[in-house]
């Protein structure tokens, strides 16, 4: 099964929504919408924007009342992996588009570090065909670079374009070799789809575990400095505008990074850049307990680095929020914080971390962190969810206000490693609309529903 | 005090009452029957993920001075060997009801996250290049009774310190003993930020002459390979402690064992100054009241080792 042309994004048929959202305050920046409105929605698509309370249910419809809640324009979500094929005992493109809707995403992008590897229009086609059969929320794929990521071949990028494929990554790895990305990033004349890199020069990053600085002396851990992350982006930023070709920076996590990016973009290189939040919110001061939850890749990093981050995001250096959603099973993280997989689960967690770690201090405006949750579409070609008539529904209701205690009710995820468990976070997804359909619906209401 | 991993959990006050423990065993190792009963009936076990020499056979002679029952498990030839994972591992042991695990372990933590899977108290033998609490206490132990107190004492640590659990153990310790530290050598060698401990760090031996102690770290062979030094032949003629460096009064330590000819000439480490000697036969008596702390607690010994 290969993809129609010009098919991006998969999923399993939904029942499109009949639906009133009724006086929630909407917030679409790119709408300038930011004020209490009713919304009806009609078979899947937004029909009507009215003022509160004026929108009774539709026919055969539901109403949802989102008094004092937000409404906000889905999350798409540029930087997944959903482990499948080969590692279902991870993730799988059910669990991982549950987790997604959880966390408000209507569209998530699944990267290719599988097994076998995306490499081959073969492995997309049938990935294709399963998220079409599985995926609660459409899902895109980026191929990889190189063939089984080694580094030193690359992939028939044109044969995966056709089947689907968004976009190219080795997330997980660098392209080590200059060389090889410089075809690569010629070849995409050909092929087109965003090129995007994991910076990582293994010559400096050697056996590392966490960010190098005082806490890995302490520990006794092997550091990985940040420059190993920012001169690569320098020197592929260069490529790239050598090339005139495009290229995605993944997961910055350093503030040398976030200035070769800017000067990256100054010199009119076509770049971007995504960030995660638990770089945004989290630093290396946390591996002090050497709980595995904190092993990432790129490292959790400094507070200067943390805040580079913010500035980088806020002035726009950044382009959008990725969450770098990582799973992996207990046994891979039950073990000493050395022997221990890298990466976190994110997607349940990452509004509600931003929101309470750096909207309600005031820190990031809100607005502009739901713009940047949703960055990552238009930079992959995606249409970007919209809060307007005659758009199809993306959009998920929040309360900003309720708490809840992150992991403490389990997750949708199939792994539990996740850096925010434990921490009492405010901002609950109450309901996801994903592609016109009801991805998620929070628990206590489905409850209410069934009792209704 | 319910576990030993690192010395950062300990106060001074917590240090100077094992040291004082440690006092009393070390008489009974003086004695014809080195045996007390404080620990008749309880089990200890030994869980060595690593190659040890001295480290392993004191805590066994420790537990077994003590009247322990002793089970001692190397990674070869064992479960471990079998790929069992270490939580698997030390729940199986578990179920053998040990009052304590002593673990030596190649990896950062190895030793918090036993504590955390078992009820037995949990002794940090060594993790990865985290902390070596024991061997911390030893040496204040070995300098205390050498010097009477550490308190503005100036200690030199000279060698591999990126690399060194005990390097880190002992900055800490010796600080908190009130003496000041300075960590030296090769740049490479020298972890970046190592200085939020608390001490010094140097690349040049200029001003070794004013240590009252020099801590001579070991230096392992494999560093050549990834080229933390060009050869171990620039590595002792630029930081090898010899009589020419060392003057008479200064006191010389090494954790063992000694690469002779490198780290430290073989004059130095038969000098009187040494106190080398003295680190390992420490090791028993420090040991025990390691043990003792742990599982008997605070009251005073004097009835149990009289």
């Amino acid at each position: 099964m290969t993809a129609t042309s010009g098919e991006k994004l998969f999923c399993r048929e939904r029942r499109p929504v009949e639906l009133v959202v009724r006086n929630g305050h909407v917030l679409d920046p790119r709408t300038e919408l930011d004020g209490p409105h009713d919304l009806l929605i009609r078979d899947g698509h937004i029909a009507e924007l009215g003022s509160p309370g004026s929108l009774p249910a539709p026919e055969d419809g539901e109403l949802f009342d989102a008094t004092g809640m937000h409404v906000f324009p889905g999350f798409v979500d540029p930087h997944v992996h959903l482990r499948t094929p080969g590692q279902e005992y991870k993730e799988d493109l059910g669990s991982g588009t549950a987790a997604a809707a959880a966390g408000g995403f209507c569209a998530v992008i699944a990267m290719p570090n599988t097994d076998p590897v995306v490499d081959d229009p073969a492995v997309l086609g049938s990935l294709v065909g399963r998220a079409r059969r599985e995926a609660g929320v459409p899902v895109g794929f980026l191929a990889s670079i190189t063939r089984s990521l080694g580094g030193d071949e690359l992939t028939e990028m044109a044969a995966l374009a056709d089947a689907g494929a968004l976009g190219f990554t080795d997330d997980g790895k660098p392209v080590v070799s200059a060389g090889i990305l410089r075809r690569a990033l010629q070849y995409q004349a050909l092929s087109g789809g965003v090129i995007a890199l994991h910076e990582e020069d293994p010559a400096l990053s050697r056996a590392g575990v966490m960010h190098e600085g005082p806490i890995s002396a302490r520990l006794g851990l092997a550091g990985i400095p940040s420059l190993s992350e920012s001169t690569m982006i320098a020197r592929d930023a260069a490529l790239a505008l050598y090339e005139d070709a495009r290229v995605h920076f993944q997961h910055l996590s350093a503030r040398e990074s976030v200035q070769a990016l800017a000067q990256a973009k100054q010199g009119g290189a076509r770049v971007t850049g995504e960030v995660t939040p638990h770089h945004l919110t989290l630093t290396d001061d946390l591996v002090r307990t050497l709980d595995s939850r904190f092993k990432v890749n790129p490292p959790l990093r400094a507070e200067p680095d943390r805040r580079a981050l913010i500035d980088g995001l806020r002035s726009g250096v950044i382009d959008c929020i990725a969450t770098d959603h990582a799973p992996h099973a207990r046994h891979e993280k039950e073990v000493p914080f050395e022997q221990a997989a890298m990466g976190t689960i994110g997607l349940e967690t990452a509004f509600a971390a931003l929101y309470t770690e750096l909207v309600a201090p005031g820190e990031l405006e809100l607005a502009l962190v739901v713009e940047r949750m949703s960055g990552g579409a238009a930079l992959y070609g995606l249409p970007t969810p919209r809060i307007a008539p005659d758009e199809i529904a993306n959009l998920v209701v929040i309360d900003l206000d309720r708490a809840f205690e992150a992991g403490a009710q389990g997750y949708a995820s199939k792994s539990e490693n996740c850096a925010f468990g434990g921490r009492r976070l405010h901002g609950r997804v109450l309901l996801t609309l994903a592609a016109g359909g009801v991805a998620f619906r929070e628990r206590m209401l489905v409850e209410a529903a069934s009792a209704r | 005090m319910r576990h030993l991993i690192s010395i950062e959990d300990l106060s001074r006050a917590d240090i100077e009452r094992i040291l004082d423990t440690a006092e009393s065993f070390a008489e009974v190792s003086g004695r014809e029957i080195k045996k007390v009963p404080a620990l008749r009936g309880r089990t200890v076990v030994n869980l060595f993920y690593e190659a040890s020499t001295r480290t392993s056979s004191s805590f066994e002679l420790a537990a077994k001075r003590l009247s322990a029952d002793v089970v001692s498990i190397r990674s070869v030839g064992s479960s471990i060997d079998k790929g069992e994972s270490l939580k698997d591992t030390v729940q199986t042991l578990s179920a053998y009801d040990p009052a304590a695990i002593v673990i030596r372990s190649p990896h950062a933590g190895a030793a918090k996250l036993v504590a955390a899977w078992t009820p037995a108290a949990v002794i940090n033998a060594g993790d990865g290049k985290h902390e070596h609490p024991t061997q911390a206490l030893l040496d204040a132990f070995t300098l205390r009774r050498r010097l009477g107190k550490l308190d503005d004492a100036n200690i030199w640590i000279v060698g591999d310190v990126l690399h060194s659990r005990v390097a880190r153990s002992n900055i800490l310790a010796f600080q908190r003993m009130g003496a000041t530290v300075t960590v030296c050598g090769p740049p490479t060698l020298i972890p970046r930020g190592i200085e939020a401990l608390g001490c010094a760090a140097t690349s040049s031996l200029d001003g070794l002459q004013e240590a009252d102690v020099v801590y001579v770290l070991r230096m392992q062979h494999e560093r050549m390979q990834d080229a933390y030094v060009p050869s171990l032949r620039e590595y002792a003629e630029r930081y090898q402690i010899n009589s020419a460096r060392l003057n008479p009064e200064q006191l010389l330590m090494h954790p063992g064992p000694v690469n002779r000819g490198v780290e430290l000439s073989a004059e130095a480490i038969d000098s009187p100054q040494a106190l080398i000697g003295d680190q390992v036969k420490a090791g028993v008596a420090v040991r025990m009241a390691v043990l003792y702390e742990l599982l008997v607690g605070s009251p005073p010994l004097a009835a149990v080792a009289a």
